[in-house]
Order: C-alpha cells, then sequence, then structure tokens
C-alpha cells in the first residue's frame, strides 16, 4: 500500500530544518526572476569578471585534462600550488605561511567561508559583520548555528566598519569579526589605521579576525592592507580568498584559506568530509595563474580603473552621488535624490529604460537608498548605460519635484 | 601617459573628455599629449577596421618569401625599399631564417598578384627568389579575430 503520509503537501511540515527554512532566500534572486523576462537589458548587476580566464591559464587546464588529470588530490591541495600560493603571499603581502601546514586549497573561496564559520562557531556564538556586505555573510553565519552581529557602516565613512562601532558591538559571546575588504557591494577599500584599530581590538577581546580578501588584487592608487600582515595578527587572523576576481577565473571554482595551522587542521577535517578536494584540473590551472599569470591582473585592473573613472565621474553627473571606490568593480551611488527606496529604484530602472543595478537592501539594511553597479563590464555597455539613467533620474526627479510641491 | 594611447588604440574615437576622466588628467593635457603625439609621429594615423567580406569585397592576399641579395652601404634596405613602394604591398619585413623578406601582398584577384609577382618583383636585379603563399582564411590580424560568432554575453545577468 502506498505510504500516504505526505500526499497532501508532498513533503511533511518538518521536512526542511527550521534553519534553513527560515533563512532569507537572496535578494538578488527576485531580481534576476524578474530580469530573465526581459530582452536586451544591459546588466551592471553582475559580480563577476567580464573577462575571460586568460589562454594560458585555460589552456593549463585543457593540458592536465589531456594528460589525463582526472583524480583526487590531496585533501589540503596539490603541494606545488600551496608552495607557488604561499611564495605569492610572501611576494604581495609579506606574510608568510608555512605551505604544508597553513594553507587549505578550497573549492572557492565560498567553500573557505563556509568551512572557517562551522569550524569555530559554537551555537549562539556572535560573528560580528558590517552592513552593508556580501549577501552570504548572515547567512553563512546562521547556516553555521551562530548569530551575525551586525555593524552599520555609511557614506560618511566611506563604508569603512570603524572599530569604536564594533567595540558597541561585543559581547561576551562574540567569538570574532568577519570583514572583506575590499567590498562588495560598496567598493569601499580598509584603510592602515582602521585596520590598525581593528587589529587592536581584536587582541584586547580576544577575538579572531576572519578576513575575506578575494578582492585584494583589485584597488586602485591605494594600497590593500593584508590583515595578517598587522603586527602579531597572523595568529589570529583567518585569511580567506582566491583567484575568481584577480585571474577572472569565477567559473573554476578556487579559492583557499591562510590561517595557523590549528585552523587549517580543523578546516581540513571538515573540508575532508565534504568537499574532499578542489578539483585537479582546475589546481593546475591555478599553478599557471601564479607562476605566470602577474601581467593579466596588471592589465585587467588597468582596464577596470579606466571604467571605474569613467562611471564615478557620471553616476556624480547624473545626480546619483557616489563616493570613489578604491577597490574591487562596484560603485555604490546614493538613490536618494529620486526619492524612491533602492527596490524600486532598481525595479522602475529596469522595466522602463533596461538597465539592471542591485538595489543596496539585498546587501544589509544600511545599504537602503543606495544601488550597486558593477564596471566589470565594456566600457559602450557602461556609458548607454549610465546615458538610460541619466534620462531615468531626470524623469523621476521631475516626478518626484511635482509630488513635493 | 601610456594609458592614453591604449585607449585610443581601442577606440581612436575616443574623445578627449573622455578619455580625461578614464585617466583621471584635465582635458587640456590629455589634448595637449595627443596633438604632441600625432606632431610626432608617435600617433601615426586614425583609421576603421573594415570588415570587407561583409561588403562582398574579396581581395586576394598572399605571403611572399622573397630572398634577395644585400647591398654595400645600405644592407638590405634599398631593395626593401624598392620593394614596398609598390602600393600592392600591404606589409614588409625584414626577417631572419631561410628568407629575408617577408611581404603581405593584397590584389583584387589572383591574376594582379601573379603579374606583380612575375613583372614586378622577380624580375628586379637583387631579388633571388620569390615564393607565393596565396592566404586561403584570415583568422586574426592586428589583434582581432575574424570568424568568430559575435561575443555573447555568457554570464548571468545578475549575481552576487
Amino acid at each position: 500500500m502506498p505510504d500516504t503520509k505526505y500526499a497532501a503537501t508532498g513533503a511533511p511540515d518538518n521536512a526542511i530544518s527550521q534553519k534553513v527554512a527560515t533563512l532569507p532566500p537572496s535578494g538578488i534572486r527576485k531580481f534576476f526572476d524578474l530580469l530573465s523576462s526581459i530582452e536586451d537589458v544591459i546588466s551592471l548587476g553582475i559580480g563577476e569578471p567580464d573577462f575571460v580566464t586568460p589562454w594560458h591559464i585555460r589552456e593549463a587546464g585543457i593540458y592536465s585534462l589531456e594528460k589525463g588529470y582526472t583524480m583526487y588530490t590531496s585533501n589540503a591541495g596539490m603541494p606545488e600550488l600551496r608552495q607557488e600560493l604561499a611564495n605569492y603571499l610572501e611576494l604581495h603581502y609579506g606574510v608568510s605561511y608555512h605551505p604544508e601546514h597553513e594553507i587549505l586549497i578550497t573549492a572557492g573561496s565560498s567553500e573557505g567561508l563556509d568551512l572557517v564559520l562551522r569550524a569555530i562557531i559554537n551555537p549562539r556564538d556572535e560573528i560580528i559583520i558590517p552592513d552593508p556586505c556580501y549577501v552570504a555573510y548572515p547567512a553563512d553565519i546562521i547556516l553555521a548555528g551562530g548569530v551575525p552581529i551586525t555593524v552599520p557602516t555609511n557614506e560618511e565613512n566611506n563604508f569603512v566598519i570603524r572599530a569604536t562601532d564594533i567595540e558597541a558591538g561585543i559581547t561576551k559571546r562574540t567569538k570574532g569579526i568577519l570583514i572583506g575588504y575590499p567590498a562588495n557591494p560598496t567598493g569601499a577599500v580598509m584603510p592602515r589605521k582602521e585596520a590598525h584599530a581593528i587589529a587592536e581590538l581584536a587582541r584586547k577581546h580576544d577575538l579572531f579576525v576572519i578576513s575575506d580578501e578575494i578582492y585584494a588584487r583589485l584597488i586602485y592608487g591605494v594600497e590593500h592592507v593584508c590583515f595578517p600582515s598587522l603586527p602579531s595578527m597572523k595568529k589570529r587572523t583567518i585569511l580567506i580568498s582566491g583567484f575568481s576576481k584577480s585571474h577572472a577565473m569565477t567559473g573554476w571554482r578556487i579559492g583557499y584559506v591562510a590561517a595557523d595551522r590549528r585552523f587549517i587542521q580543523a578546516l581540513t577535517k571538515i573540508h575532508q568530509y565534504t568537499m574532499l578536494c578542489a578539483p585537479i584540473m582546475t589546481q593546475m590551472a591555478t599553478i599557471e595563474a601564479l607562476r605566470n599569470g602577474e601581467s593579466d591582473v596588471e592589465k585587467m585592473v588597468q582596464e577596470y580603473n579606466t571604467r571605474r573613472r569613467f562611471m564615478v565621474k557620471r553616476l556624480n553627473e547624473i545626480g546619483l552621488s557616489c563616493f570613489e571606490p578604491r577597490g574591487a568593480f562596484f560603485a555604490f551611488p546614493s538613490i536618494r535624490a529620486t526619492g524612491m527606496n533602492s527596490e524600486e529604484f532598481a525595479e522602475k530602472l529596469l522595466l522602463e529604460e533596461k538597465v539592471a543595478v542591485v538595489p543596496g537592501v539585498a546587501f544589509g539594511s544600511c545599504g537602503e537608498g543606495f544601488v550597486r553597479c558593477c564596471y566589470a563590464t565594456s566600457l559602450p555597455d557602461i556609458e548607454e548605460a549610465l546615458k538610460r539613467m541619466d534620462r531615468f533620474v531626470r524623469k523621476t526627479r521631475r516626478a518626484h519635484g511635482r509630488q513635493r510641491h | 601617459m601610456k594609458e592614453i594611447f591604449e585607449i585610443l588604440e581601442q577606440n581612436a574615437r575616443a574623445t578627449p573628455a573622455q578619455i580625461a576622466t578614464m585617466v583621471d588628467k584635465p582635458v587640456k593635457e590629455v589634448q595637449r599629449v595627443i596633438k604632441q603625439a600625432e606632431k610626432e609621429g608617435i600617433i601615426l594615423r586614425y583609421k576603421a577596421i573594415i570588415n570587407w567580406p561583409k561588403l562582398g569585397r574579396e581581395d586576394i592576399w598572399a605571403l611572399i618569401e622573397v630572398r634577395v641579395t644585400p647591398q654595400r652601404g645600405v644592407g638590405y634596405d634599398a631593395i626593401a625599399e624598392r620593394i614596398y613602394q609598390f602600393p600592392e604591398v600591404y606589409s614588409a619585413y625584414l626577417v631572419s631564417g631561410t628568407y629575408d623578406l617577408a611581404i603581405l601582398v593584397r590584389g583584387k584577384n589572383m591574376q594582379e598578384i601573379s603579374s606583380f609577382v612575375a613583372e614586378k618583383l622577380a624580375p628586379l636585379e637583387r631579388v633571388q627568389s620569390a615564393v607565393t603563399h596565396f592566404l586561403l582564411k584570415r583568422y586574426k590580424e592586428n589583434g582581432e579575430t575574424f570568424h568568430l560568432p559575435k561575443e555573447t554575453n555568457r554570464r548571468l545577468p545578475i549575481t552576487p
């Protein structure tokens, strides 16, 4: 006799864990569905490079397949890759990690973040994050059983989280601080002075700093402060990064965590039971990227920079005031002058002018009043998108003005 | 400075105002640099890259390997000049290896190229031999790729 228990709804009410059932879906998702129904959209809503992975790196991936490298690697990742990575971190940031004990290769930095949170969080431990921030931060903390504590950031301090604000959020349950600079969605870069203050705070309250530095290479005319390079912060910092943004390798899924060996051991435990290892062809391509990819990074950064200046200037000209983002590939203009909230703005802009931007509120309540515009798209597209946005803003301002009088 | 030329190389129609924004320099300075570069022969010319076959014009191209006898005092330059002055010659290079000059020749049809080789190039006193290779297909030229489908955006329109 068939089991009729699930007949009514297809699943019992408790089919999905409460944690997952109550997790809000990404604010980006909703928008994506609307967007898919419209043609000829210029999208400034993308969070990945418009460059294809440089040919020599792709070629190394092809070579690995040709030679039949289709097996597992060691859990931690290929020794050659970890060695190259250790050299790379030393060269660029002056931090030295032991390739055998202090580096773990992951399937994208997203896996790294998940591992770190699962490895350090006890139920109800609190992790401090900036608001707005990358959409995965609060979600991953909740999934790991922790509680995200958001600390507001704003335009006045260029969306950089301040030590004094962090301190106000510290309780006896606080386990660590999760930051990501250069930042998605704001393009903010953390100045050295502020990084020192946060390091000081971490030492004072015995906290860990989880530093997501995926955009570290995409900076424009300022320095990137690598958190573990700060005095006595290496043992307190868990560095998460990867090659998706710097080497245009998003689809390869390759990242890493570098930290004190007790962390790496714990992370490896989870990694070996869940992911096992990052794909071998990806690892082999990444070795090539590290050995010979520096000029590609420089070329892409230079290209992003010219687009960045163009976009920021135009945004300010059309009345969407925008602080100067010094990192990543996002501008985060204020849309308050239009009198709309960010979701309304993004939806109307999409429907009326076929330009996609991401509402700032998708990244936290402090993102309300802003939209994220990505300049990792061709210059002609950026020009056209801004032309349309200009038209849109003028139209809505007139309407807004009439309403008020 | 270098950035200005890189932008122009990509898009010769970029205006000084646009370039100024992109390189974060005053418009006046960008204008001055460009003018100067035009004067000094750093910028040689502004031109469009035309996909002629689309307009139905199917030129015939040939790569010709030429062996020549160098001349006392001027080496290869004098004979090279004799050759590259012909309007049929599109590009000309002195190369190392088994031959001396590599020249790229354009003609309206096969006849035009063969008469160039037979009547103009080969009879030159210092030309020892000329091996003609007709081009069958162009894949990439001056950094531009041909025959590719128009680049479609393969990225998802919204990603986190």
